[in-house]
């Protein structure tokens, strides 16, 4: 089936993306998403991205987790993607015996050789207004942006999962806009 | 019992040979910490009896170099999807879906996506994406998934004029069974094999999550046989009839296995590498088996049940001779027992049994549910295995004890390659 040949390969490189660790940092150049080889950042922005994951969602908000480890200091300060019109680096906190997300001052720092985990419950990456549903197996490109302005990017394939009820703090003066708070389906 | 039918099954049809990694039975021992000298506790005595004839010497390798069991790990990528050529593992469950509504081939190359990913992980001992219990993902335990797609996924991808002649049409009706439509068919099958019972929990739960949203559960049966461990030596397998079983099966590793099992180039490139899988459930009774007297028993399967060697004699691996008759002029192996119905009658009648058995507890009749979850593969299941199990359907003594109650057929897709999802071929 020499007409399907083509499809193939670019299915197949776009899933590599998917099994992999994701390593991608060079500068304004988005990282091909392909390649999964970790620590070949150019210099500026040291960091791969392993076992990236977003929730699927129909909502207008999710979450994007993964380990974001860096080669040097660093210090990712947000974070973009081509299906949400902002995205943020949040945490969550315990505010009133409840557990609260909001925006994560200051940003993600990493010593050199460190990680950090965005996990459900903690520090994650969050979309939103998202332009359409992401539904499960969907793969999502995210960009980081780390200190000195360089960007590293990856693709996080989207995951069915009930969980991370956390409910959303917008931090003062900048988000009470938010309409859908909606990153907790699941509460 | 060497026949290649329904109840061809048993415990170690697909080969009991120690798992890779080079650990012997005596390191499986060691590494249990189970002395062979008499301090054999509870299921692992059985084995240790049976190695008595070899006690262990110094020369052993340290237990400490040994793998233990649980994180023995079998390769998930390959020309071939892996649970097929795998040594049997003691437990699997086997689950088989139907697509939503409106799953088309992008919805479907989605769901490949996750569960390839899924089976990545896992099948290494790592814990899936989003894993709700990631530290149940640390024993891999020789974990396999390997995924069949039906004929309703091939039309939901709008794919069906690709489907091979005998997925189109599915197995014929024979005249044994009795089948059961919340036993029978389905759009795509995971059949979920490990060592150990909790890592095959928690595979299945990972991979149903991901399925939830494209697929429903038709069916899902679990199914068993002893542990490495604890299976006595030097004999093939048993099933719940006591029946030694798994004896003809071709030997992975060889032309004849890859001629038997393998999908050829050709006819349906999508599928080639992949197999045929046929999974049947076979109620078994039990209780009136249990009462019969040895003599039939040994009659309706044509080999001996205390060694599993054919009733002209010999040992399990030697060829029954069809041709002997007794003092009175009847065949030594009857006519209707099942080694001889199953015995090939053309060399392209041969199949890979894979099967498990099955115990689903006791009916309030105080009758058993248990069986056997006859699951078999082959290139083509016209050729190879209709014609056999027509013959046993037709005549098997056995019938009379055991009742086929599921059905269904699948085509196994080919392996995986790196950077690739399962179907990838079919569904690209």
């Amino acid at each position: 089936m020499p007409a399907r040949r083509l499809p193939l390969v670019a299915a197949a490189l776009l899933l590599a993306t998917a099994v992999g660790p994701v390593s991608g940092c060079a500068g304004s150049t988005p990282a091909t998403s392909t390649t999964s080889v970790a620590g070949t950042a150019a210099a500026g922005c040291p960091v791969s991205v392993t076992d990236p994951w977003v929730k699927a969602t129909d909502t207008q908000m999710t979450g994007v987790f993964g380990t974001i480890t860096a080669d040097e200091a660093i210090v990712v300060t947000g974070a973009s993607s081509s299906v949400a019109g902002r995205a943020e680096i949040h945490e969550v906190v315990q505010a009133d015996g409840a557990a609260v997300m909001r925006p994560k001052a200051g940003g993600l720092t990493i010593p050199a050789g460190g990680s950090a985990i965005l996990a459900p419950g903690g520090d994650h990456i969050m979309l939103m207004a998202l332009s359409a549903p992401i539904q499960p197996g969907d793969e999502v490109p995210v960009t980081l942006a780390c200190s000195d302005g360089s960007t590293a990017a990856f693709t996080a394939v989207a995951k069915p999962f009930e969980g991370g009820a956390e409910s959303y703090v917008p931090a003062e003066g900048s988000m009470g806009e938010m309409a859908s708070p909606g990153a907790s389906p699941a509460a | 019992m060497g026949g290649h039918g329904d109840l061809a099954g048993g415990e170690a049809a697909a080969g009991r040979e120690p798992a890779a990694r080079g650990v012997t039975r005596r390191g499986l021992l060691g590494a249990l910490g189970v002395g062979v000298g008499g301090l054999a506790v509870g299921a692992a005595a059985g084995y240790a009896a049976a190695d008595a004839a070899e006690p262990a010497t110094a020369s052993e390798p340290p237990v400490g170099s040994v793998p233990a069991p649980g994180s023995m790990v079998e390769p998930y990528l390959g020309a071939h999807q892996a649970g097929i050529a795998t040594p049997l593992q003691a437990h699997a469950t086997l689950v088989a879906l139907d697509l939503r509504e409106g799953v088309d081939r992008a919805a479907l190359v989605r769901l490949m996506r996750l569960l390839t990913d899924d089976l990545a992980r896992l099948t290494q001992g790592r814990p899936a994406l989003a894993d709700p219990q990631p530290e149940l993902a640390a024993v891999p335990a020789r974990l396999t998934v390997t995924a069949g797609v039906g004929m309703g996924l091939l039309e939901a991808a709008g794919r069906a004029e690709l489907a091979p002649g005998w997925l189109r049409d599915g197995l014929p009706a024979f005249a044994v069974d009795q089948l059961e439509p919340s036993w029978s068919g389905g759009d795509l099958v995971l059949q979920v094999a490990a060592e150990d019972p909790v890592t095959v929990s928690h595979a299945v739960r990972v991979l149903l999550t991901d399925a939830e949203p494209f697929a429903t559960v038709r069916w899902l049966q679990s199914g068993f046989h002893r542990p490495a461990n604890t299976a006595p030596s030097g004999i093939t397998g048993r099933n719940l009839f006591g029946q030694v079983d798994g004896t003809e099966n071709p030997r992975p590793g060889t032309e004849d296995f890859d001629q038997v099992v393998w999908v050829p180039p050709g006819t349906s490139p999508w599928l080639a590498g992949g197999s045929a899988m046929v999974v049947r459930r076979i109620a078994m009774d039990l209780r009136v088996w249990g009462g019969l007297d040895v003599a039939t028993k040994e009659a309706s399967i044509g080999r001996r049940l205390a060694d599993g060697a054919p009733l002209t004699g010999g040992t399990e691996r030697t060829p029954p001779d069809f041709a002997a008759v007794d003092a009175d002029g009847f065949p030594v192996i009857p006519a209707t027992s099942h080694i001889r119905l199953a015995h090939l009658q053309a060399q392209a009648e041969r199949i890979l049994r894979r099967p498990y058995n099955y115990d689903d507890g006791v009916r309030r009749d105080g009758s058993a549910e248990a069986g056997l979850l006859f699951v078999a593969f082959m290139a083509d299941p016209s050729a190879q295995f209709v014609p056999i199990q027509q013959r046993l359907a037709e005549a098997d003594v056995l019938n009379l004890w055991t009742t086929p109650i599921g059905s269904a057929l699948f085509a196994v897709l080919p392996g995986v390659a790196p950077g690739e999802h399962l179907g990838h071929a079919l569904l690209a």
